[in-house]
């Protein structure tokens, strides 16, 4: 069987494992230098899922409750592309984020602000036949976090993705554009490709805005592209 | 065709569950699943020994037969439709995993080579920015483990020992203990 792997990470696209600005990663990264895996039958497949996983309201994080959640109501969509632009079909994207104070519903979320009983911060869609997704949800909270003083976290949505194989498997987080606290994140900023780290942050768009309703944002995400075909296949 | 660069990864935070739970599948075999019913637990420490509680491994395997759930696994094998082979697997407060499923089938690798029954794992974490990959070998495939391929890219012995799961006597249970430092640390692949 001929297989044809993925592409390799152009260094400073992606992030590196130890990131001393973000605390976390010191006990946590690999310190041994990481070995080269060729890509066999075992990375380029992975896990499909199918549609019923997912319930016709679970890409709404507005409903489920008694009450709306308090917030500014958002709708965020884009398109998953591969790494030559063709859209990425029928694959799971999982999301979850904090409330509008900017609180998690989390046993060890211990931010002194309130939760909202309307508000649970998860969702998941499947991308269409073009790649298409659509979330409605509100607008997270900036929160404070421990890992340096008087850091903050910039709002965030956190997006997770497998696409077509084991190798395209991502997670990563959506921001919004012109957010003070992004050039102060060391989580965003762990990318030192700035056109690659631009990508993590979503545009407002008039297009998908919806009149009376929400503000839309687009958020196309890029998952890691494919080798060339070999040569006689 | 232009090349996009992908959309870089950042960590799944503390709070992952939030969003990733509804998802976890810690059984990965039905009742008419064929193979070898085995459970694979162990312990996932930091750079101090320290358990790390708020972590997931998602694990990718092919069926009894070495076949994958998959439209690119074109081999000349039966398939197993009742094995999906996708497993979701939380960490517990002290660091504890277990989970499920039935042992692969050996699969081809790169040219001619035939690698050793083997699970592939992605393993996320509050401190990784981007997932690491490992994989998972079983300790009575002393033979097939010898002659793998991927285990052959290990220069030293005591590094490709991290990637072998050990085999209780008399049970198909088998041990793995995942290692981020130190002097046991677990092999990670650049993939
Ligand atoms: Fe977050």
């Amino acid at each position: 069987m001929d297989i044809v792997g993925y592409r390799r990470i152009v260094p400073g696209t992606q992030p590196e494992y130890l990131h001393p600005a973000y605390t976390s990663s010191v006990k946590r990264s690999p310190t041994k230098k990481l070995v080269q895996l060729p890509h066999t039958l075992t990375e380029v497949t992975g896990p499909m899922f199918g549609h019923d996983k997912v319930g016709p309201d679970d890409h709404d994080l507005t409903k489920g409750h008694a009450g709306a959640p308090i917030g500014e109501r958002i709708i965020v969509s884009g398109r998953v592309l591969d790494g030559d632009g063709r859209p990425v079909p029928n694959t799971l994207v999982e999301l979850w984020q904090c409330n509008a104070t900017g609180r998690y519903r989390h046993a060890n979320d211990q931010h002194d602000a309130p939760l909202d009983p309307n508000f649970d911060g998860a969702g998941r869609s499947f991308t269409d036949a073009e790649g298409n997704y659509k979330f409605i949800t509100i607008k997270p909270g900036a929160y404070p976090w421990r890992n340096h003083f008087n850091g903050w976290r910039p709002q965030h949505l956190h997006f997770s993705l497998f696409g077509p194989s084991f190798m395209t498997r991502l997670v990563t987080q959506m921001y919004f554009p012109g957010d003070p606290l992004i050039p102060l994140d060391p989580i965003f900023n762990c990318v030192t490709d700035a056109r690659a780290r631009d990508r993590m942050i979503s545009t407002f768009d008039i297009e998908t805005t919806v009149p009376d309703f929400a503000l839309g944002y687009r958020f196309d995400i890029v998952l890691r592209g494919r080798d060339a075909t070999p040569m006689g296949m | 065709m232009s090349k996009l660069t992908p959309t870089p990864s950042q960590t799944v935070g503390p709070y992952y569950s939030i969003g990733l739970n509804w998802l976890i599948t810690t059984d990965l075999a039905r009742d008419a699943t064929t193979g070898e019913r085995i459970v694979v637990s162990g312990r996932l420490t930091d750079g101090d020994g320290a358990p790390i509680p708020d972590a997931v491994l998602e694990v990718w395997q092919a069926d009894a037969n070495g076949r994958y759930a998959h439209a690119e696994d074109t081999q000349d094998k039966p398939k197993d439709a009742t094995f999906k082979g996708f497993g979701r697997v939380p960490t517990d407060k002290d660091g504890n995993f277990v989970f499920t499923t039935i042992k692969p089938g050996a699969v081809p690798g790169p040219g001619n080579s035939l690698q050793a029954p083997h699970i592939l794992v992605a393993l996320s974490m509050r401190g990784l920015l981007r997932h690491v990959y490992t994989r998972i070998y079983f300790s009575d495939e002393a033979a097939a483990n010898a002659t793998d391929p991927i285990l052959g890219l290990i220069d030293e012995p005591a590094r490709r020992a991290t990637l072998v799961a050990q085999r209780a006597k008399g049970a198909a249970e088998y041990r793995w203990d995942i290692a981020m430092q130190g002097t046991g640390e677990t092999v990670f692949f650049d993939a």
